[in-house]
């Protein structure tokens, strides 16, 4: 059984077994892509060759968010930043400790993209070991869980949650804590916790990063839900695309029941608690609420009309909590740090700090975890150093398939829910794509429309075929084969989706195209084929 | 079982507490279009030509799905319900091959009446004209992908009426197509117990009993309702 002693005895231990000098390798998908892990076990024998096993110890983390400049190494005591690191080169920074040369190019903390970032979700990503319980302890982990489960009420978890403001980090902003209250209240005999970490924006990975770099704080913040809502059974619904977190989230599950952190009576109170994986098999339309539940019940992914809501009748009829990866990434912070702290940071409306992918035609390409109410022009310009060559910025596209773009004109919007879906955009899971002046927005549109068509379930007749509809008028208008009535029949399409759409997906498919329409009309009206009169008189 | 009073296009109607608008509106003789219901299976809210607008929601509502509330204010029929309606008919004649002249079911397919009754003169839309296959394998029914709406009527009456579950959808989106056991040819499903119930549950000429032609196909779809109503009084 474990006590809070224990705990704490566990991070002691921690804490004395560790070497003089950490060197901090990532290992997550990204800088594994680039060869981290060669590096990682190069930088394990260069350790062995110094002879300095004593002193340096080689830890595998998470990600540090910097990916465009992966592999990333860090030497933890004196903050030193390696980047594009070669596994060829570890002898050369083993070298550097003792004051060695080393023409390993550095990076710098003091850089923007690091100095305006503030960490919560991210904090423990390239800092602790994500594969081993131990160090995820040593920084305190899995306290707020006893916090909760020995000190607090349900009812005051759900206050707390409430009072700190957060909202669903999944894209919608739906407040966190009225839908913890509302399953609470829900009558069920059983009650259900999901984690919904299917995350398909193209070009977003947020979730896949914290997943990979830190799984207990997500176990933890499910662990804390189940407490709050009643519940005694979670599932982890992760894309089938991310196998390392879900290695990783295995091992951290294995890990935690190990040590009675999930399972039965834990930290010696009634409160019980399981958590199992369920894989998803690809289909984009899963990370719908209702589909994903579809999905887990083992039936085809599709969503149903909705109410019912999951939170009164979800799995298997039962009331269900789903909350997103990084909404149950902010819950253990909030409970150590306290709800005003959290409330304290960001915007009147939308609290916290926000994660985000940083991509497209910008300078410093990875994740970023910046406070709500910061502009867009901050986190482009300073944070994603502007674009590579120099080129003008034109927009940025948030929100993914069901986001929208951004004009530069507007680019002092604070990120905020309310700002965003203002300017006809969406807050979405995360993704952020820079675009330049050379970039193609009726070719951005129909890129968005080909993924809608594509992950369209095929359930309700207005998305199934009303995306192949507009993405052949978007085709047709790119090839400048389009006249004005095409266009009028795209916006009518628009329209129509977003109004008769079953789910999200098809009612926010036309996004994409509507905001581009509202900035960037021009450069439609440019492709239209003018209309070809005939004068019959001079025959 | 408590009575509740709504309005339906400003005309005051009573309904019993647990039904749902579109069968409170028919029973007081007020016609909203419908292609995914069908009497006595569950109701899926997927064809969107149910929708009504209800006063206080932002949202268009399924009237299939969507239970009476007590001084509900709902319009079946407004401009704007009306476009939605014929773009999504449209719409679905130009996703297959729907052609009228060939068809065992023309002047008894609900997919025809619809067009008629939302005024559906000419489709705006491309036609995708898919490839789409012809399956005889089964001695006495067939299934002529051209024609299929993807309803899923046939799907549920086959689940919930029958309990064989021969029918599913496989692929997604306007590749969704509908497949007989784990995709086998229906001739050589086995699971298929020949009953018929898929045949009088579609809307559409999709599926048809062997050796009818042109115009022959007439079925009486509320047999489904009929079916079920008789079982759960005898049970």
């Amino acid at each position: 059984m474990m006590e809070f002693q224990d705990l704490q005895i566990m991070a002691e231990q921690e804490r004395t077994r560790r070497k003089a000098i950490r060197i901090h390798c990532c290992t997550s998908s990204g800088c594994q892509a680039s060869g981290a892990l060669e590096l990682f076990h190069q930088l394990q024998a260069a350790v062995e060759a110094a002879g300095q096993n004593e002193r340096v110890d080689i830890i595998g983390v998470g990600c540090m968010g910097f990916c465009g400049q992966g592999p990333m190494v860090s030497v933890e005591a004196d903050g030193v930043l390696f980047e594009h690191v070669r596994p060829e080169q570890a002898p050369e920074i083993i070298a550097s400790l003792d004051g060695g040369p080393c023409n390993v190019k550095q990076g710098d903390h003091a850089h923007p993209f690091f100095a305006r970032q503030m960490h919560i979700v991210r904090r423990n990503g390239g800092v602790i070991d994500p594969e081993r319980i131990e160090e995820y302890i040593a920084v305190g982990g899995y306290q707020a869980l006893y916090h909760v489960l020995h000190e607090m009420s349900p009812a005051e978890v759900i206050d707390a949650i409430t009072r700190s403001g957060l909202r669903g980090r999944g894209g919608a902003g739906y407040p966190t804590g009225l839908k913890w209250a509302t399953v609470a209240k829900s009558p069920g005999e059983r009650k259900f916790v999901i984690c919904n970490g299917d995350e398909g924006d193209p070009g977003a990975f947020m979730d896949r990063s914290i997943l990979e770099s830190d799984p207990h704080l997500i176990l933890e913040g499910m662990s804390i839900a189940a407490y709050a809502v009643g519940a005694d059974q979670g599932y982890l619904y992760v894309r089938g695309e991310y196998p390392l977190a879900i290695a990783r989230l295995q091992k951290a599950i294995a890990q935690a029941r190990k040590h009675d952190l999930l399972g039965s009576q834990i930290f010696d109170t009634s409160f019980n608690f399981r958590v199992d994986i369920r894989v998803g098999a690809g289909a984009f339309v899963c990370g719908e609420e209702t589909a994903l539940i579809a999905s887990i019940e083992g039936r085809r992914g599709q969503p149903r009309p909705r109410p019912p809501y999951p939170a009164e009748h979800g799995l298997w009829g039962y009331p269900t909590l789903i909350n997103n990866v990084e909404t149950f990434g902010n819950i253990a912070p909030i409970i150590t740090n306290g709800a005003d702290w959290y409330a304290g940071i960001g915007t009147e409306r939308s609290k916290g700090t926000k994660v985000f992918a940083l991509t497209g035609k910008v300078r410093n390409t990875g994740l970023i975890e910046v406070p709500m109410g910061m502009t867009i022009r901050e986190i482009v310009e300073e944070l994603g150093g502007g674009t590579p060559d120099g080129t003008p910025v034109k927009g940025v596209q948030t929100g993914g398939p069901s986001g929208g773009c951004i004009p530069e004109a507007l680019f002092d919007t604070p990120v905020d829910y309310e700002s965003l879906a203002e300017v006809g955009s969406i807050m979405g899971s995360g993704g952020m794509v820079v675009m330049d002046a050379t970039t193609n927005m009726v070719e951005i549109a129909r890129f968005y429309m080909e993924f809608c068509m594509d992950e369209s379930c095929g359930k309700c007749i207005p998305c199934r075929t009303g995306t192949v509809q507009m993405y052949r008028l978007l085709s047709k208008i790119s090839a400048g084969q389009a006249t004005a009535a095409d266009l009028a029949t795209l916006e009518q399409l628009c329209h129509l989706l977003r109004e008769t759409s079953l789910c999200g997906l098809g009612q926010s498919a036309p996004n994409p195209v509507q905001s581009t329409l509202r900035y960037f009309r021009e450069e439609y009206e440019r492709l239209l084929r003018k209309r070809v009169t005939i004068n019959l008189t001079s025959r | 079982m408590a009575a509740r009073t709504l309005t339906i296009n400003g005309t005051l109607i009573s309904a019993r507490s647990n039904e749902t608008v579109l069968e409170a509106a028919r029973e007081a003789g007020i016609s909203i279009p419908t292609l995914c219901h069908l009497d006595g299976l569950s109701e899926v809210g997927a064809c969107r030509l149910c929708l009504v607008e209800i006063a206080g929601s932002p949202k268009l509502q399924p009237a299939c799905h969507t239970t009476v509330t007590e001084g509900m204010e709902v319009q079946t029929d407004t401009p704007r319900l009306k476009a939605h309606r014929r773009a999504i008919v449209e719409l679905l004649f130009a996703e297959r091959n729907h052609i009228c002249a060939v068809c065992v079911a023309s002047g008894h397919c609900e997919l025809q009446q619809l067009a008629v009754e939302v005024g559906m003169s000419h489709v705006r839309y491309e036609y995708l004209s898919p490839d789409c296959s012809v399956d005889i394998s089964h001695a006495r029914f067939g299934i002529d992908h051209n024609r299929c709406v993807l309803c899923t009527r046939c799907v549920r009456a086959c689940d919930e009426v029958e309990g064989v579950h021969t029918w599913d959808i496989a692929g997604r989106g306007t590749n969704a197509r509908l497949i007989t056991d784990l995709n086998v040819p229906w001739g050589e499903a086995t699971s298929c117990t020949s009953c018929g119930k898929c045949l009088l549950a579609c809307p559409t000429g999709a599926i048809f009993s062997r050796g009818s032609t042109v115009a022959e196909l007439e079925r009486d779809a509320s047999r489904i309702a009929t079916i079920v109503a008789a079982r759960n009084e005898r049970w």
